[in-house]
């Protein structure tokens, strides 16, 4: 699970030339993109699960709170996925409506991984710009903390944040999305670097443009295609991190839940006679995931093509 | 003058020789004489000052023995002490030590308690459990905890190397059933002295146990053997006890199946399943443990659950047949008072919660909310805090569903165990998931939790209860005023008890000789046998 | 290089000072102490507990003789949840069984994940490129808190191959689901990136030039394609192993292994502020050295690259 930084690079770079050769890289990526049958299969998924988050809950018979005591204390055997009783999913072992709760555990989990990639690619776009166009002193000191913070076992530090902060979506957001920006900041850098001396950028400069105002109207807008592709890499990511933070008990607040959080007690009681505790968070969980790795691969193909 | 053998119950038992379990007549003994136990976690330390939870107790239990032992239903029975008598004023007890050795074949004398007990109650030792020799009355305890007086003050002295006198503050009707807590097994003196920290390694420990320690491998497992100098060695059946470390309650499980465990907790909901397909395996038995709702009545707390009306309606309306049943199903008792049911000496009173109908009483407390001004139109918001657990997290969401239709909106605060007793413990919270375990088996050790200077959370506070508490360390017969404290716990109600405990576990049908009905489930290795298959 | 890999190690003396004073203050801010525990602890022996343990002291003095201790003794503290054990000790104890079953799996991964890539690529759009492609996703989105349960009920319940849990560094049979468990997503990502980076070297020029020559095909992949194909291989390593280290956690707590990964999370749990310490240090330097090698091997693997 890894987004390939070589690869990025070479999309960076495309990214910067192009907009020098005056040609929108856009519409010939549009055309490549609606080709690649993968990333359009990864992109009907996508959508088919976005609408299974914001629909879901209109067709659910129960709310993801209800207990439902008929099926209480004897889930295996009552608590099937069944249409007649209204549990298309079946029930958790407390008897709430799975599919309620998959609905609820899929609308979280892709804010997390949404939010969470955004945070990492505005932060890092716009500090790797600053560092890359203000360069000097201060580049170097910047990409020297990038350095040190690249060796800080991130994970470890998430858990002290939740264990600290306690547990809240924010803190999760937050710590997520604060994992991933640094490897964004050294590309964006590079890209900087090279976008500065360009005619365009010194035209800005010339006629007094503050610089705050050129990364942000000039050169980030250049490096879009770039933090596209990043950010649909990085959701899955984001998705799968949420996962192992919910399988160590450190996830969202009861009664909300989200993926890992019930795959995680799928998982657990896998071998009692519910697997479809298991099943459907799971199938929601690894589609998804295809989902964004295709459409992101795809993009960045797209984007950036070997045969050019 | 003293007499000798002089309360009631313990005669019988300390007459008898103090046998262990033995196979009986027409029972094959397997080949192998090996018990794995599981365990959760791993052993935190095997250094009986030190110990602090159950788990290490179990261990220590097998590597250490007390002045007294328990049996298959939690009576006292000899362990190193032979006899013991007790002064008139009740003040003074004085033991008389058998024959037993050290596992180098070194004499466990007087004097090895005498050091045993002072080291647990010395400031330098730093014991989390020295409060237990406070819980003792033992003369000077507090003081020399607190570091006001010396170690060499506690009323502990050996008259000679056989003979063990013990002095208390106050008469203290539990004494004797606090002498099988690992807190007050003996330590040999010259092996801490040798090897520091390190003397509880394999190869250093010294235990006067039926079993030594082999290996210990942090998180992994743990190792015993029996032990050759034991003073009944040639009645300990079981060769080797090990006890294995599983993290996860259904790979425990898995592996129990597997045949790598002979004993291992149910999971919650499982026992019905699995009682069903081996009846011989799968067994609930009574807990000494309680799980309650406390509520904050402090100044931090809540408004209104300063009204006794809204606790009540609270504790009225929680189904407790439901979570019993439906959610916990293995044979835990709806709790309506907090001491145990199983405990000895203890009868509960007949309260509203106990003898009414669940219709009646969710009606009983929509009135009583309804009479506190309160109600789905003018409904209470209250937050309801559990650490994280599965079970915890199961019975947590019950509970608000059970509230809602009362006009209770209840926020569920999931957090880790050291912030929840942490905040418990500063009264930032506004109801609580609350657990007690008794230390012995006795009413007092539930009871004294609510007593104004007590652990209470809630700072729940009542003269009377206070009065009884106290009354009852003297008292002849104590059972009426448990039972009348427990009368005010429920018209007070400074906390909704949820469930009395039992012990859901799968047991290996081979292993003979592990307690059926000591609520305390103490377990002694000496007592085991495997069958041969 | 010599001298650029010092300079790197010159900075990983400040970035770890930056990581002890930042975990040693968050730890400390977090709600309860490691004494902190259900039965409340009375003011007196909490009081004798803080003083044994130097809890008592101001935090910027703690931190100094906690960063004192580990300079001038290599000492970092008794445990305060295990009373019986050093840091040092706990540490000796769990690493080697993570640092066993982890490279294990890390080999494993990196052996069958760019073989499994290699095959996919040059039989491209064969069926065995399509075998390895679904093998690789597949087990790349499987959480391993799924698969270790999963394996445990196979081997150990249904076929009782293997012991379902427990560590013996003389028994291969405790490594293997371990391995498997800790292994198996790393190995479809590489295999992915493997892939995906020799299909295109392959179609690159100097391959063509060197097929054109008439050199044996074997000799075109191993000679000229295999090298460069590995590059963004190797930059993949280094996080690779950082998460394989967070991901220990799910291995000791299903297998019961003992390893250092549990003894964090426990340790930040417990409020066992030394040994949370202890494993967060040694996880920094390691991540440091590993991200340092992989740096070294891919400029020697890469002759444009000069630092």
């Amino acid at each position: 699970m890894v987004i390939q930084q070589d690869k990025m690079q070479s999309l960076a770079t495309r990214m910067s030339q192009d907009e020098v050769k005056g040609r929108s890289p856009w519409a010939d990526a549009r055309k490549r993109f609606l080709r690649n049958k993968a990333a359009m299969t990864g992109l009907i998924i996508l959508i088919g699960v976005a609408l299974f988050a914001l629909l879901g809950n209109q067709f659910a018979q129960w709310s993801n709170e209800d207990l439902d005591f008929t099926v209480m204390g004897q889930v295996a055997t009552m608590g099937m996925p069944s249409f007649e009783n209204g549990h298309y999913f079946g029930t958790d072992d407390l008897g709430r409506d799975l599919f309620a709760r998959t609905v609820q555990g899929t609308q979280i989990s892709l804010m997390v991984g949404i939010v969470g990639a955004a945070i990492a690619v505005i932060v890092g776009t716009l500090y790797g710009a600053t560092a890359g166009y203000v360069g000097g002193r201060t580049d170097q000191i910047m990409m020297r903390a990038v350095d040190i913070l690249m060796s800080i076992p991130y994970m470890f530090v998430l858990i002290l944040l939740l264990v600290m902060f306690g547990r809240s979506i924010a803190m999760l957001f937050l710590g997520i999305g604060l994992i991933s920006w640094l490897d964004m900041s050294r590309i964006v850098r590079g890209q900087t670097l090279s976008l500065k001396n360009r005619e365009f950028i010194e035209a800005a400069r010339a006629t007094g443009v503050p610089s705050w105002k050129i990364i942000i109207r000039h050169i980030v807008p250049n490096l879009l295609g770039l933090v596209a592709v990043y950010a649909t890499l990085l959701v899955p990511l984001m998705i799968l991190t949420e996962s192992f933070i919910s399988f160590l008990g450190l996830g969202v607040q009861e009664p909300l839940t989200s993926w890992g959080a019930l795959i995680s007690e799928g998982a657990g009681t896998m071998n009692y006679g519910t697997l479809w505790q298991l099943a459907f968070p799971l199938f929601f969980f690894v589609i998804t995931l295809f989902g964004f790795f295709f459409v992101g691969d795809g993009l960045r193909d797209a984007l950036d093509p070997k045969d050019r | 003058m003293t007499k000798f053998f002089a309360t009631t119950a313990l005669v019988a038992s300390l007459a008898m020789p103090a046998f262990a379990v033995q196979p009986a007549e027409g029972e094959q003994l397997a080949e192998n004489q090996v018990y794995n136990f599981w365990l959760l976690d791993a052993i935190k330390s095997v250094d009986p000052a030190k110990n602090t939870d159950v788990e290490g107790s179990d261990v220590l239990r097998q590597l250490f023995e007390g002045l007294m032992n328990e049996d298959e239903k939690g009576a006292m029975v000899p362990g190193v002490a032979e006899s013991f008598e007790e002064s008139d004023d009740k003040l003074t007890y004085t033991f008389k030590l058998r024959d037993a050795k050290w596992s180098n074949g070194e004499p466990v004398t007087a004097g090895d308690f005498v050091y045993a007990w002072r080291r647990a109650v010395n400031p330098e030792t730093a014991s989390e459990y020295a409060w237990f020799m406070e819980l003792m009355n033992i003369v000077n305890a507090t003081d020399i905890v607190k570091g006001e007086k010396s170690p060499e003050k506690l009323g502990v002295k050996a008259i000679d190397d056989k003979t063990l006198e013990v002095t208390l503050t106050t008469p203290t009707p539990y004494f004797i059933k606090t002498l099988s807590h690992a807190t007050t097994f003996p330590v040999p003196q010259k092996v801490i002295e040798e090897h520091g920290d390190a003397w509880t390694q394999p190869g250093n420990l010294v235990g006067n146990g039926a079993f030594v320690l082999k290996s210990h491998n942090l998180g992994v497992d743990i190792t015993m053997e029996k032990n050759p100098e034991y003073w009944d060695a040639e009645n300990v059946v079981m060769q080797t006890v090990k006890g294995i470390t599983v993290n996860d309650n259904n790979v425990a499980l898995t592996r129990y199946q597997a045949g790598e465990l002979d004993r291992v907790q149910i999971p919650a909901g499982q026992y019905p399943r699995l009682e069903k397909e081996a009846p011989d395996q799968a067994v609930s038995l009574p807990y000494a443990c309680s799980y309650a709702y406390v509520y904050n009545v402090s100044e931090k707390g809540p408004e209104a659950l300063k009204d006794v009306r809204v606790r009540e309606a609270l504790s009225l309306a929680l189904n407790r047949d439901i979570i019993v049943n439906n959610v916990l199903q293995g044979g835990q008792k709806p709790a309506t008072t907090w001491t145990h049911w199983a405990i000895e000496g203890f009868d509960q009173p007949e309260t509203e919660l106990a003898t009414l109908s669940q219709e009646e009483k969710t009606q009983r407390a929509q009135e009583l909310l309804t009479e506190a001004g309160y109600g789905p139109d003018n409904p209470i918001s209250l937050t309801l805090q559990y650490n994280t657990d599965e079970n915890h997290k199961k019975l947590a969401i019950a509970a608000q569903q059970f509230w809602k239709p009362l006009g209770v909106n209840i926020t569920l605060n999931n957090v880790e165990w050291k912030v929840h007793t942490d905040r418990m413990q500063n009264q930032d919270f506004d109801m609580a998931r609350y657990a007690w375990c008794a230390d012995y088996n006795e009413a007092s050790t539930f009871l004294d939790w609510f007593r104004t200077d007590g652990y209470n959370s809630g700072k729940w506070s009542n003269a009377e209860f206070d009065q009884l508490m106290a009354d009852a360390k003297t008292a002849e017969d104590t059972t009426p005023i448990y039972t009348r404290a427990e009368e005010i716990l429920a018209e007070e109600v400074p906390a909704a008890f949820v469930y009395h405990y039992a012990k859901v576990d799968m047991i290996n049908p081979d292993i003979k000789g592990l307690p059926t009905e000591n609520v305390l489930n103490s377990w002694y290795a000496k007592d085991l046998y495997r069958l041969a298959d | 290089m010599f001298a650029y890999i010092m300079r790197r190690l010159a900075v990983a003396v400040p970035t770890l000072l930056l990581l002890i004073v930042f975990s040693f203050i968050l730890m400390h801010l977090a709600p309860g102490g490691p004494f902190t525990q259900e039965r409340e602890l009375p003011p007196q022996v909490l009081a004798n507990l803080n003083a044994k343990y130097g809890l008592d002291d101001p935090l910027w003095k703690q931190i100094i003789n906690y960063i004192w201790g580990i300079v001038a003794h290599f000492d970092f503290g008794p445990s305060f949840v295990y009373p019986d054990r050093s840091v040092n000790e706990l540490v000796a104890a769990g690493f080697p069984v993570t640092l066993t079953y982890g490279s294990l799996a890390f080999i494993a991964a990196v052996v069958m994940g760019v073989g499994l890539g290699v095959v996919a690529a040059i039989w491209h759009n064969s069926f065995l490129d399509y075998l390895a492609v679904g093998i690789s996703i597949g087990a790349q989105v499987l959480p391993n808190f799924v698969m270790a349960p999963i394996l445990v009920l196979i081997f150990t319940l249904w076929y009782g191959l293997l012991p379902g849990g427990g560590w013996s560094f003389s028994d291969p049979s405790f490594w293997i689901m371990p391995v498997i468990a800790l292994g198996t997503s790393y190995m479809a990502s590489i295999a992915r990136i493997t892939r995906s980076s020799m299909l295109e070297v392959l179609g690159s020029n100097h391959i063509r030039t060197a097929r054109a020559k008439g050199m044996p095909e074997h000799r075109v992949i191993i000679r000229h394609a295999l090298k460069p194909a590995m590059l963004p291989v190797i930059s993949y390593l280094g996080p690779v192993f950082v998460s394989m280290i967070t991901g220990s956690v799910v291995i000791d707590i299903y297998f019961s292994t003992g390893g250092i990964g549990k003894a964090f999370v426990d340790s930040a749990l417990n409020r066992d502020y030394a040994v949370m310490m202890g494993v967060t240090i040694l996880v920094g330097a390691l991540t440091i050295v590993f991200n340092l090698v992989v740096d070294v091997l891919y400029a020697w693997i890469d002759p444009k690259i000069r630092y």
